[in-house]
């Protein structure tokens, strides 16, 4: 599993700046400042290998032609890989980074928080060479409230024989649902004709910003469920599942859970343990019904008349994971100890949720900006089409330390910021971006570029030599960490793991 | 990892009962929380942007992914 979230970025005190070179000098200045010692003797990044990527493949057998139109890759912008095997780089006018594979849900807060903290030392090193009374800023949120948005993408690694129906129905259901809990908060709304009287405050940035409920696309028309057929690794044997929906969470909490529940949900439609038999009469009508709904009850339209309410449906879906890992244990949702805190900690959200939102306002992003937000507006006796409440709702995003109000609003963490900071420069032990962080930590010099599923090397005279890395679950310090001890040349690291 | 350790402690509250005092201590926290409401809005009222509207306005990013 992995995290991609694309920064909203801005330069304050310049007139003309441009996202694309603003996200450039961003990266540039992180890996020039020595920040992950990504960089090899030569001085320049190392590069991401674009050989295998095929975002254009479509998970769907019948692609519809009206869809058939590829994403764009951008080879050209900076991308570099890193010593904890994440990926540096400009996509689409803003800086991204990807966390490393991940084979549970705090690693993956715990890597995520490592990704903000590469942010924070970025925009410091960019400071560093911007003109006087310039200053880099980096938002992790999702929209610029005026209809441009920008994704914090989930990704997952399924089962290749499991059929793509039974993904959508299953992961449709989840999606919509779980924005009680995984939403972000929005002032007002960015649907056309929409005024901040109809919609003062909503549950999540990304909603709104889909229209369409299986496809291909993730700029424009964007799907509830995205089909990209991209696996990363063998794709006999896996797909994963490219899930653009989610909003970028501030709380440790929401993004454990956002991960964590995720996982939970597809193990379960993989083993054939999820009621697949209900489905929403409008999925996409649900998913921007739940995000206006602060009451978490409005009554969802499902196919045969009935109505349920999101509420309901977590509810649901906890307890089936409840059985199903009573049944079959939890080594496929990351083991028993982070399984059991899934577990909990959703109960807990949920019945906070149900009973008093403001008591979950420690773990749920949504509901700790709507706290500031209603304490502010009683302090200055404002309205919602205040432009105070818009900025505050900004700057609860704002990645600068001194000035990020999530910072500041209680929210619990997960992860010590000790731990944090240990994994911007040290890959997770236990997947295959261990070989991938390692090799470019003891033979950087000799790498050549790099990307999810394989590295190449110049060894000197030879051909460069590939080395696939086709199996997530290979690469781990148990498989390789003695060899790689052992290695004191590339040489010797290619020739152990070819004999 | 001792917050983790916290976390498994406050045993889950349910909708089917049980659980008061995991109830008890979500709003036990609640609490603590509004308590600290008041400052954490002393020191928004000196990091919020000065400026709010223009800030706002200028907010502008192109569409990503």
């Amino acid at each position: 599993m992995g995290i991609e979230t694309e920064y909203g970025i801005m330069i304050r005190g310049s007139a003309d700046w441009n996202p694309v070179s603003a996200s450039s000098l961003l990266i540039n200045a992180y890996l020039g400042a020595g920040g992950s010692g990504a960089v090899n003797d030569r001085s320049t990044a190392i590069a991401w290998d674009f050989v295998d990527e095929t975002p254009g493949a479509d998970a769907r057998e019948y692609l519809p032609p009206e869809f058939a139109m590829p994403p764009e890759v951008e080879t050209h912008l900076v991308n570099a890989v890193l010593t904890n095997g994440a990926r540096y780089y400009v996509d689409h006018a803003h800086p991204e980074i990807s966390t490393p594979e991940c084979a549970d849900a705090l690693s993956i807060v715990r890597w995520d928080r490592a990704a903000e903290l590469i942010g924070v030392q970025s925009m410091a090193a960019a400071n560093e060479v911007l003109p006087e009374g310039q200053e880099m800023i980096l938002y992790k949120d999702n929209s610029d409230r005026k209809g441009n948005a920008y994704g914090t993408h989930e990704n997952y690694l399924l089962d290749r024989n499991l059929p793509f129906g039974q993904i959508v129905t299953g992961a449709t259901w989840h999606f919509v649902s779980r924005q009680i809990f995984t939403g972000s908060g929005k002032v007002g709304s960015e649907l056309p004709g929409v005024s901040i009287r109809d919609i003062p405050y909503q549950l999540t940035q990304r909603a709104e910003h889909f229209e369409e409920e299986v496809g291909l696309e993730t700029t424009l028309k964007r799907p509830i469920v995205n089909t990209r057929d991209e696996p990363h690794a063998d794709s006999q044997r896996y797909r994963r599942l490219h899930v653009i929906v989610g909003d970028a969470n501030m709380s440790q909490t929401a993004t454990f859970l956002k991960v964590g529940t995720s996982q939970m949900v597809f193990a379960m439609i993989e083993d054939g343990a999820m009621d697949l038999e209900r489905e929403f009469e409008d999925p996409v009508t649900a998913l921007h019904r739940v995000s206006h709904d602060l009451t978490l009850r409005a009554p969802l339209q499902l196919h045969g008349g009935n109505t349920i309410t999101a509420l309901e449906i977590q509810y649901d879906l906890l307890e089936q994971a409840e059985k199903y890992t009573a049944q079959r244990g939890f080594d496929n949702v990351g083991g028993e100890e982070v399984g059991k805190q899934i577990l909990s900690t959703w109960g807990e959200v949920l019945a906070g949720l149900e009973s008093d939102p403001e008591s979950v306002a420690h773990m749920v992003d949504w509901v700790a900006k709507r706290r500031i937000l209603n304490g502010f507006r009683e302090r200055h006796d404002c309205q919602w089409d205040d432009s105070r409440l818009r900025a505050l709702d900004l700057q609860y995003h704002d990645m600068r330390p001194t000035k990020c109000l999530a910072n500041k609003a209680g929210l619990q963490k997960l992860v010590s910021d000790e731990d944090a900071a240990w994994a911007m420069t040290n890959p997770p032990e236990d997947t295959r971006a261990y070989f991938r962080g390692r090799c470019l930590e003891k033979f950087g010099e000799h790498v050549v570029a790099a990307n999810w599923d394989s590295i190449v090397f110049d060894v000197g005279d030879d051909p460069l030599r590939r080395v696939p890395m086709m199996e997530p679950t290979r690469g781990t310090a148990a498989h390789v960490g003695t060899l790689l001890d052992e290695s004191d040349s590339v040489a010797q690291l290619l020739e152990k793991l070819g004999g | 990892m001792a917050e983790r350790e916290q976390i498994k402690k406050s045993a889950p509250p349910r909708k089917d009962g049980g659980g008061e005092g995991g109830q008890a201590q979500v709003s036990a926290k609640g609490d603590e929380l509004k308590a600290e409401l008041d400052d954490l809005l002393d020191e928004i009222d000196e990091v919020l942007e000065t400026n709010a509207e223009d800030f706002v306005k200028s907010y502008i990013q192109k569409g990503g992914q």
